[in-house]
């Protein structure tokens, strides 16, 4: 049984926020349509092809249903090719809005308005219909125009100028398109929430989720501060106000660290002990949590100087038996071959018509009685444009075929 | 009164420092009423001793972490070891449709209320536990802070110097995405109620899956086909074609990142078109972006350092190039965008005075998310919950507390 079985979503996404936020949903069991055209694919679809070396060419599109991101963000979608410039295509669109639910999009502002799909006009088809747009500074105010992608929405949310390294400059990248995949949940959360109040009052409504807005709204700590205080938080690196030892230490192995971080009294003399209390744990300097976080550099040094005779998990199991927070710095491909990973079923492998067996992430909620399910790859450009108008809007054969060869389904 | 989206959701929470509070505060200031259990015996909520404090001077009642993160929910205090304790509790549980807990295993006084009694006990409601690595598989029990779950989760190594440390991102960021994960799980829950025949079920999040799952799990596919991908490169970003880079200019840094081409040619026509530009050698953008980024850097801040960075962006905006500032925290304060689409509410609390509070990216248009009641002080609404609400006469009240915590002390 799936938590969100019954309801439908049509799916104007592209690139990451807006299909990563729907994905969620359907992997809770809603419909959800992706429409596109081949006049204009998803950018996702571009880029170098999963099979073979035509980078020209899959920047160009030639490989649209072979981007190993566009299958990461897409599975269990159903995909339809509409122009909706032309006057029936659009009027599909809007069939399909009748038997809807929630509509979505991350366009620029205006976009959906000028193609008259914009909340004031489907609530005239669907008068419960809940609409969500996703948007880089939001639907309204001064900068409504602005285009930006994950990391300018990091950098404008305030959340770039405190990534770097304790007392230097930000460095402000990261290769966590974190502005885009913390739009996605919000996102998904909000959809849920008008979801239960149409349930309960049979009322839809539109939802502007500006993604700059989105990222500062997870920095409460930083603008209290800054209230209380005018206090400009800069850069900290890995450094916590109230623990020490915090930070990744390097390990034996080409950039191999673990994470050890170490809270109480109680915590460090665990520590100590694990480590075989070396004379330099038994100096007063490090015996207070502020002693500790006074000498942080040097602590650093002595405990770096240790980790780097063992591998991650070593440490990690070592310290973690003797009840300290220890645990490696993990990439994809640790995870990949991961025992906690595996045994939870964190990654799934689905048959892709294409490519054979792939590896795609799981689901991260889990619950217990409607635990939501992987069910279909990510679709291929067009791949159930008969399903949805042939079953769905009961278009005749004859008629689909029309549609397609005067490239209103194209 | 704003129509409220949750309204008549009744939520407990037992819950610490961040993730469980912001998964509460997402439906408290969406309307669901939250009810906030704190046991002092087994530590108040650490947020009420991380700070920030006014003036720096630490109070448990002023932290701005905890002011934040408890707007519009009631607060009590028990016992949980007690008889009192937990007669309270399992009444309010009774009552309920979600418990939202986190506490972290390993704890040696607080621990968490355990699921499998629960459905006995309590069968109609959903209880949402995160802790770092989830409930089952071998790290279940293992202790992580913020440092750690951002490590485990992939999340870390794509950030920093390739030749240092890999860095956590700023401000626990793992927990705010458990948090919101938690939150719409919930409610996914919520809207499954009727196939379940009003039974309610358990929603397990582990920070470090939500994490790596929402964050980096698109590497994963790329992984199999391409090797690893989603390893820090300092300043530059994860886009394969340049430019994907943080740089400095005249008075701070600015983001440069163009995925289109035409974006990127009309950037270059902005800087008049320098003649290093027309050189072959500068125009594959993504051997640039693999090969020798710095050396593009380089050519860009000679241009770059003329400009600030609003005037970078105002002559970005206009050409239609996605470049945008690194604002600071002090800039975020008074950006007159955030300040238009009223991010900010005023709340008076009795001891921390009144406070601007941000609010969150998303406007319901019917049923916003308003911030009304500045956090709860420690036990504030213990009468109004356990007389009022739950019946019991004033002087069993009295009792019960004296027999809650002078007991203990």
């Amino acid at each position: 049984m799936l938590s969100l079985e019954g309801y439908r979503i049509l799916d104007f996404g592209t690139a990451w926020a807006g299909p990563m936020s729907t994905q969620l949903l359907a992997d809770m069991g809603a419909e959800v349509i992706k429409i596109e055209t081949q006049g204009r694919l998803d950018g996702l679809r571009l880029g170098r092809p999963i099979v073979g070396e035509d980078i020209a060419g899959g920047d160009e599109g030639k490989w649209p249903n072979l981007q190993p991101a566009f299958h990461a963000l897409n599975r269990n979608k159903l995909s339809i090719t509409v122009d909706i410039k032309k006057e029936e295509g659009l009027a599909l669109i809007r069939d399909l809005v009748k038997i809807s639910d929630v509509v979505s999009d991350n366009f620029s502002p205006g976009v959906m308005t000028r193609a008259g799909l914009d909340y004031d006009s489907l609530v005239r088809i669907k008068p419960d219909i809940i609409t969500i747009s996703l948007s880089g500074v939001g639907q309204y105010g001064p900068l409504k125009e602005a285009t930006l992608y994950a990391n300018t929405i990091m950098a404008m949310s305030g959340l770039s100028s405190l990534l770097g390294y304790y007392g230097e400059p930000p460095l402000g990248m990261s290769a966590v398109a974190y502005g885009d995949a913390n739009a996605s949940i919000h996102a998904a959360f909000a959809v849920l929430a008008a979801l239960v109040y149409r349930k309960n009052t049979g009322e839809g409504q539109q939802i502007d989720l500006a993604e700059t807005q989105m990222g500062s709204a997870l920095l409460g700590e930083a603008l209290m501060d800054y209230q209380m205080n005018g206090r400009v938080a800069r850069p900290r690196g890995n450094r916590h106000p109230h623990m020490a030892p915090y930070n990744n230490y390097p390990c034996a192995g080409e950039d191999k660290w673990v994470s050890i971080a170490v809270k109480t009294n109680q915590e460090w003399r665990s520590f100590c002990a694990a480590i075989g209390n070396p004379d330099w744990c038994l100096e007063e300097k490090f015996g207070s949590i502020g002693g500790r976080l006074d000498h942080q550099e040097e602590l650093d040094q002595k405990i770096s100087l240790w980790t780097a005779q063992y591998e991650p998990p070593e440490v990690m199991e070592k310290l973690q038996e003797a009840g300290v927070a220890a645990v490696a710095v993990m990439t994809t491909e640790d995870h990949y071959f991961d025992p906690h990973f595996k045994e939870r079923e964190s990654y799934v492998e689905i048959e892709h018509p294409l490519v054979g067996v792939e590896a795609l992430y799981g689901i991260p909620w889990r619950l217990s009685e409607t635990p939501g399910a992987i069910y279909r790859p990510a679709p291929s450009l067009g791949e159930h444009n008969d399903y949805v108008f042939g079953e769905l809007l009961g278009l005749a054969e004859q008629e689909i075929e029309r549609l397609v060869k005067e490239k209103v389904i194209y | 009164m704003t129509k409220k989206a949750l309204a008549g959701l009744k939520i407990i929470e037992y819950g610490h420092f961040i993730s469980a509070p912001y998964c509460t505060k997402l439906m408290a200031d969406l309307g669901a009423e939250v009810i906030k259990i704190e046991d002092p015996g087994a530590g108040v909520d650490e947020a009420r001793v991380h700070g920030p404090f006014p003036g720096f001077q630490a109070h448990p009642e002023k932290s701005g972490l905890f002011l934040w993160l408890n707007t519009n929910k009631k607060g009590i205090i028990l016992n949980l070891n007690s008889g009192p304790g937990r007669e309270i509790l399992e009444k309010l549980l009774g009552e309920a449709d979600i418990l939202v807990q986190n506490t972290p295993p390993g704890q040696t006084k607080g621990k968490i209320l355990d699921p499998e009694t629960l459905r006995t006990s309590h069968p109609q409601l959903m209880v949402t536990t995160i802790t770092p690595f989830g409930l089952r598989g071998p790290y279940k029990g293992y202790k992580a802070y913020e440092l750690n779950t951002s490590a485990a989760a992939g999340v870390s190594v794509a950030s920093g110097d390739p030749e240092r440390e890999p860095l956590v991102l700023p401000f626990f960021q793992t927990y705010f995405q458990a948090g919101a994960a938690a939150a719409g799980a919930t409610l996914s829950a919520v809207l499954a109620r009727d196939k379940l025949k009003g039974r309610g079920q358990f929603i397990e999040i582990s920070e470090v899956e939500v994490a790596a799952n929402n964050l980096v799990g698109q590497h994963l596919t790329t992984y199999i086909y391409r090797g690893l991908t989603g390893i820090r490169r300092g300043h530059h970003g994860g886009y394969f074609n340049y430019p994907c880079a943080c740089l400095p200019c005249k008075d701070g840094y600015v983001c440069l990142v163009a995925p289109q081409l035409a974006q990127w040619k009309r950037f270059i026509e902005l800087m008049d078109t320098p003649d290093w530009s027309k050189n072959p050698r500068y125009r594959d953008r993504r051997e640039m972006a693999e090969s020798y980024p710095d050396e593009v850097d380089a050519l860009l801040m000679e241009w770059l350092k003329n400009y600030s960075k609003e005037e970078i962006f105002r002559m970005c905006l206009e050409r239609h190039i996605p470049f945008g500032p690194v604002r600071t925290i002090d800039e975020i304060s008074g950006d007159p965008q955030l300040a238009a689409r009223g991010f900010w509410t005023e709340l008076d609390h009795s001891l921390a005075g009144r406070l601007r509070y941000p609010g969150t990216g998303y406007e319901l248009s019917k049923t916003p998310a308003t911030l009304e009641q500045a956090a709860p002080l420690l036990g504030e609404h213990n009468e109004e919950i356990i007389v009022g609400r739950l019946g019991y006469p004033q002087e069993t009240y009295l009792t019960m507390l004296k027999e809650m915590f002078h007991a203990e002390s």
